[in-house]
């Protein structure tokens, strides 16, 4: 046995500081726990190891939720970007996405200094080797100089570092990210735990030296004039400063010729990487040979940092040879003399099968231990954040004997995609899409405040101020929207005149606001002079007011299958519920049942091979069993 | 856990017996009832004591549909713990399946397989050694239900339903993962392809409907065209059919000038309305040419088809058109006048027109009414699949199927306002998905992770 010692007592564990880990580590030290927080470098803390961006379609949802509950990301982008764009403005309101490039060494820096100033909050350099479990309860964790650490709960946040191996070409380094020391022992400890371990691969694509590049073959793509900030505390007005550009080129048939004569070196096709890649986020090799139709791929050419001549070609990440690399690159308009400063490398790293836990993020089996980020088989700093804050919240309220925190799908992305992640059955690193969401109406990036922060201010990370300035902005959104359904508008001259110039019909009779705003070309801010009573109201209130009213039939659509959805989602499923006894339940329905333990009717259904049939069988058990129980 | 709705379904097995009975059961089963029952004696059923028959006729719209008994049954005192109403009837299946459909216009669901069963387990009607029982009846009938809507589907209707489902799949996909990745993939003149398709899926689904239209076909019967060349035998069928000389029948082709129809009823309650088609030929005559479009377009109407075949003149290019005008529609082939040829050899016809090899055919003679009987109950058998010796369960499915494409309709006619109102794409996918699920029920497929897996195998996304 090798040598041992007593090191400190806390009440929560954190094992990693990347997005997941800063997350959980902040709720927990702030709703008053004491809290150590282990990375294998703490100069390496919230690092962005992939793509320079914070947000994004989707992901944006999922930063200003957090934001909303309290937790730190959005915040730290709005401090340290370099470029700031709503996408799809053209589209509806639900699939606005804001993204945001970030300053990496900046965004790093900031959040380190949040950490650092947060009391009850110790961050601690050394690598966990091990979890100390007794009777299935976490009792604490020993580092690999052997110092242990008694705690009550333990949040796993260790990204793409487990037994993490880089690779291109034939080269292949047992280091994490960006030649960092990989964590090689926990593995194991896991394993001897009974958890089950996936492995998964990721990349990442080449950075190169701006110097390098020719950027008048490229076309420049410019931020957002009025910026909209991610942080609910922030304001637009606060926000500006001159914006970063990023560039944007092509691959062309030169650069997939260059990568079809070589893809017998890429580790991907001759079979040196085992781990399960994710689909959404393919190497230039692989859109290559799965779109072979396709005869040009774009590359993003985007900043790393102010700081810095590194920048990153989004688009190309490859795991092929560094030597075939340099001429792939080379081959696309800009880049002919480009100069590598990091070869594009693929990870695999151990996470595990999120099926496991529940959703609070616990593990089923081990009670005390929480989970959150790539180690549940997600990929994206943004996803990762999002688990890690619930994973904190949810130590936090085990450890204070209060009922876990579940936001349901209804209710935000997050929900959506702790679901998923513990329900359904994952074969690749889950990336959050608004395709995902089914109720994607209701969850819009411009209303999460409004979903979410008086949970937020339940929880506790929601400060007493910002929570009465949220209810002011609530009552005056429902005030507003309640008066613009009543104001009616006649088919006066002046009326007509606004319609024309706005390039809409005339009237033929009478009509309320609330009409008119509902026609395409129409909105609530173009229709102000039909409105002599309207009040100057703050922007982000006129913008509710606008959603509220211009899109109410489909709101109250997704209203209504909200309430269905509500109804399976309450009845719940016993803890001890034991599947062998409902005898007319299929065999394979029982195998996931028994495995994944749903806690409701709800997330059953969801369960693929579990059939409506056999959600009928549990209906009908359940009553039977609350009966004889009466 | 009390069961708001109320249900009805048809309890006694269709088809064989004399007085069918239809049970509704539910908070609302007497109101209902009220509402379409008259009774002979003025008397609301609602102040009627539980447990009494009434008697009366069930009206629609102001008409007497049938004469009946009505049974209430109060809560709780009843197999349900529910207000339960009995409905006997006679017999058979048009005019038990039309009382039902009013029952369900009037505010009952279509009961599921066993729902009657389950809801006196709810309620605490049965003890728990019986409960298990249930479970296992539910457990059947789902497998059952799911089974024998599979058999409905022939291979075609479902061909057409997963290859529906692929294309709205798809699009789904397409601007779904354009609204992922907006920087890679463009939606420019999305609308207007989507719109186009819409239009097309839209028509499908009505010709599926127009088909699968049970609720039409027992209400007002088969809509079946007799087709053949002159002389070939049609009006003999007819009137074989219909027992008594309807059209005029004469030895000279081309007697039968305009389309003729005639409702007669098959045992075991299907009616037919027979069409009686001019022959097809081609004629320089004016008033048979418009005879002849009239039963051409009869052809699309129809339900089902009976293509006579004179066996006693042999192929002749009239017979080939026939068999190209007829080969999307169910078919039965009479091969007639078999009386008149002693070798006949059914290879030949296979041979001669290989569009029809699948098509039902019957050695016949309408003269000597040979193969009358086996035509009777192919059809039975065509529109009753096990409906004789399977209680009602068929009819429950396929009102299921009409339902589900009627919302399918409905979902992609939204999605048509929603761009007809300038709507942003994304508006689009919410009506497009609930199609797309519609359908799915159709044929026994949840959604599951179709999207997102079509996402990523159709489109080229990402970083």
């Amino acid at each position: 046995m090798s040598y041992e010692y007593k090191a400190n007592t806390c009440d929560i564990v954190v094992i990693g500081a990347g997005h997941a880990g800063c997350e959980a580590a902040l709720a927990a030290a702030r709703l008053g726990m004491k809290t150590i927080i282990f990375t294998v470098s703490v100069d390496s803390i919230a690092l962005m190891p992939c793509n320079p961006n914070i947000g994004g379609s989707s992901k944006g949802h999922l930063v200003r939720e957090i934001d909303a509950l309290g937790g730190e990301m959005g915040k730290n982008i709005d401090k340290t970007f370099l470029q700031s764009k709503m996408l799809n403005c053209s589209k509806g309101p639900a699939v606005h996405s804001l993204r945001a490039q970030a300053d990496k060494r900046e965004y790093s820096q900031a959040m380190r200094q949040v950490l650092e100033n947060t009391e009850n909050l110790l961050i601690k350099q050394a690598e966990v080797v091990e979890l100390l479990v007794q009777d299935n309860m976490i009792t604490g964790v020993k580092t690999f100089s052997g110092a242990i650490y008694s705690c009550h709960a333990v949040i796993l946040c260790t990204g793409t570092y487990l037994r993490a191996r880089c690779i291109y070409g034939d080269v292949s380094t047992y280091t994490g990210p960006n030649g960092l020391m990989a964590a090689n022992y926990l593995s194991e400890s896991l394993k001897n735990l009974g958890i089950e371990m996936y492995r998964f691969k990721t990349g990442t694509p080449a950075r190169v030296d701006k110097r390098s590049i020719d950027f008048s073959k490229m076309e420049e793509q410019k931020g957002d004039e009025v910026i909209v900030p991610f942080s609910f505390t922030n304001y637009t007005e606060d926000m500006e400063k001159e914006q970063c550009s990023c560039w944007l080129t092509y691959t062309n048939e030169k650069t997939h010729e260059i990568i079809r004569n070589n893809l017998d070196r890429s580790p991907l096709y001759s079979g040196n990487i085992k781990g399960t890649g994710p689909r959404y986020c393919p190497s230039i090799e692989d859109k290559v040979v799965r779109f072979a139709d396709h005869n040009r791929h774009q590359v993003f050419i985007e900043p790393e940092g102010n700081g810095t001549n590194e920048m990153y070609l989004g688009g190309m990440s490859s795991s092929l040879p560094e030597d075939v690399q340099i001429a792939m690159y080379r081959s696309v308009p800009g880049l002919e003399q480009v100069e590598l400063v990091r070869p594009a490398y693929a990870i695999e790293y151990d996470c595990i099968n999120p099926n496991q836990l529940l959703p609070s993020l616990e593990f089923k089996a081990i009670s005390g231990l929480f989970s959150g980020g790539q180690f549940n088989g997600s990929s994206g700093y943004e996803e990762a954040a999002a688990q890690g804050l619930i994973a904190g919240i949810n130590a936090v309220r085990k450890l204070q004997g209060k009922e876990a925190i579940i936001i349901g799908r209804s209710q935000g992305y997050i929900g959506v995609l702790i679901d998923d992640l513990v329900t359904k059955k994952t074969t690749e690193p889950y990336r959050m899409m608004t395709s995902r969401a089914e109720y994607r109406l209701l969850l819009r990036q411009d209303n999460a405040d409004l979903r979410l922060t008086e949970l937020g201010y339940e929880i506790g990370l929601i400060s007493k101020e910002r929570y009465q300035s949220f209810l002011k902005k609530k009552e005056c959104i429902e005030k507003e929207t309640e008066r613009v359904r009543h104001v009616m508008v006649n088919t006066g001259e002046n009326v007509q005149s606004v319609l024309k110039e706005i390039g809409s019909t005339p009237l033929n009779s009478g009509a309320s606001l609330a009409e008119l705003i509902r026609r395409p070309e129409c909105n609530y801010e173009n229709l102000a002079r039909l409105d002599e009573m309207r009040q100057d109201l703050p922007k982000d209130v006129r913008e509710q007011v606008n959603i509220n009213i211009k899109y109410e039939g489909y709101i109250e659509k997704q209203m209504r299958q909200v309430t269905q959805h509500k109804k399976m989602e309450k009845k719940l499923l016993p803890k001890d519920l034991d599947y062998k006894k409902i005898p007319s339940l299929r065999t394979e329905a029982r195998q996931k049942l028994e495995q994944i333990r749903p806690i409701s009717i709800g997330q059953a259904s969801r369960i693929s091979g579990v059939s409506p049939a056999d959600i009928s069988m549990l209906l009908v058990y359940l009553e039977q069993k609350y009966r004889d129980k009466k | 856990m009390k069961q708001k709705e109320t249900i009805a379904a048809i309890a006694t097995a269709m088809g064989t017996a004399g007085i069918s009975i239809i049970r509704i059961s539910g908070k609302d089963a007497i109101s209902i009832t009220d509402r379409i029952f008259k009774a002979k004696n003025q008397k609301c059923l609602a102040f009627s004591k539980s447990h009494t028959i009434h008697y009366g006729y069930i009206m629609e719209e102001g008409y007497k549909i049938d004469e009946v008994l009505v049974l209430i049954m109060k809560a709780p005192n009843t197999y349900t713990k529910e207000n339960i109403v009995e409905i006997d009837c006679h017999g058979g299946a048009m005019v038990t399946n039309r009382i039902l459909q009013v029952v369900i216009r009037n505010g009952a669901r279509l009961a599921e397989p066993g729902e009657f069963t389950k809801r006196a387990f709810l309620n605490g009607r049965l003890d728990l050694s019986q409960a298990e029982a249930v479970i296992d009846i539910i457990h059947a009938e789902n497998e059952y239900a799911l089974q024998s809507s599979m058999q409905q589907l022939s291979g075609n209707l479902r061909r057409k339903i997963e290859e529906l489902r692929k294309q709205i799949l798809l699009e789904l996909s397409f601007l779904e993962a354009a609204l992922d990745d907006p920087e890679h993939i463009c939606l420019d003149g999305f609308s207007e392809k989507l719109s186009e398709n819409i239009e097309k899926w839209s028509i499908e689904l009505k010709k599926l409907l127009s088909t699968a239209d049970t609720g039409r076909i027992l209400r007002e019967g088969v809509k079946t065209a007799i087709i053949g060349k002159p002389n070939a035998g049609k009006s003999s069928l007819l009137n074989l059919l219909a027992g008594q000389e309807r059209a005029i029948v004469t030895e000279i082709a081309g007697t039968t000038r305009d389309v003729l129809e005639e409702q007669i009823l098959l045992q075991g309650g299907l009616s037919l309305i027979l069409m009686d088609t001019a022959g097809i030929h081609n004629s320089s005559d004016q008033v048979e040419k418009i005879g002849i479009e009239k039963a051409k377009a009869s052809l699309y109407q129809a339900d089902l088809i009976l293509f006579v075949f004179d066996v006693s003149k042999g192929f002749s290019e009239e017979d080939k058109q026939i068999a190209e005008l007829i080969e999307q529609k169910p078919v039965i082939i009479l091969l007639n006048k078999i009386d008149l040829k002693e070798e006949w050899n059914l290879e030949d016809f296979e041979i001669k027109f290989p569009n029809l090899k699948d098509a039902v055919k019957i050695p016949f003679s309408a003269k000597k009414g040979i193969g009358l009987e086996q035509l009777q109950q192919r059809i039975l058998s065509m529109f009753y699949q096990g409906a004789v010796s399977y209680n009602n369960e068929i009819f429950l499915t396929r009102a299921r199927h009409k339902e589900s494409i009627e919302n399918a309709i409905n979902s992609l006619f939204a999605v048509k306002e929603s761009i007809a109102c300038h709507m942003p794409e994304d508006f689009f996918s919410i009506d497009l998905m609930d199609a797309y699920e519609a359908l799915g029920k159709i044929i026994g497929e949840a959604v599951e992770d179709d999207l997102v897996n079509t996402i990523f195998k159709e489109f080229c996304m990402g970083k």
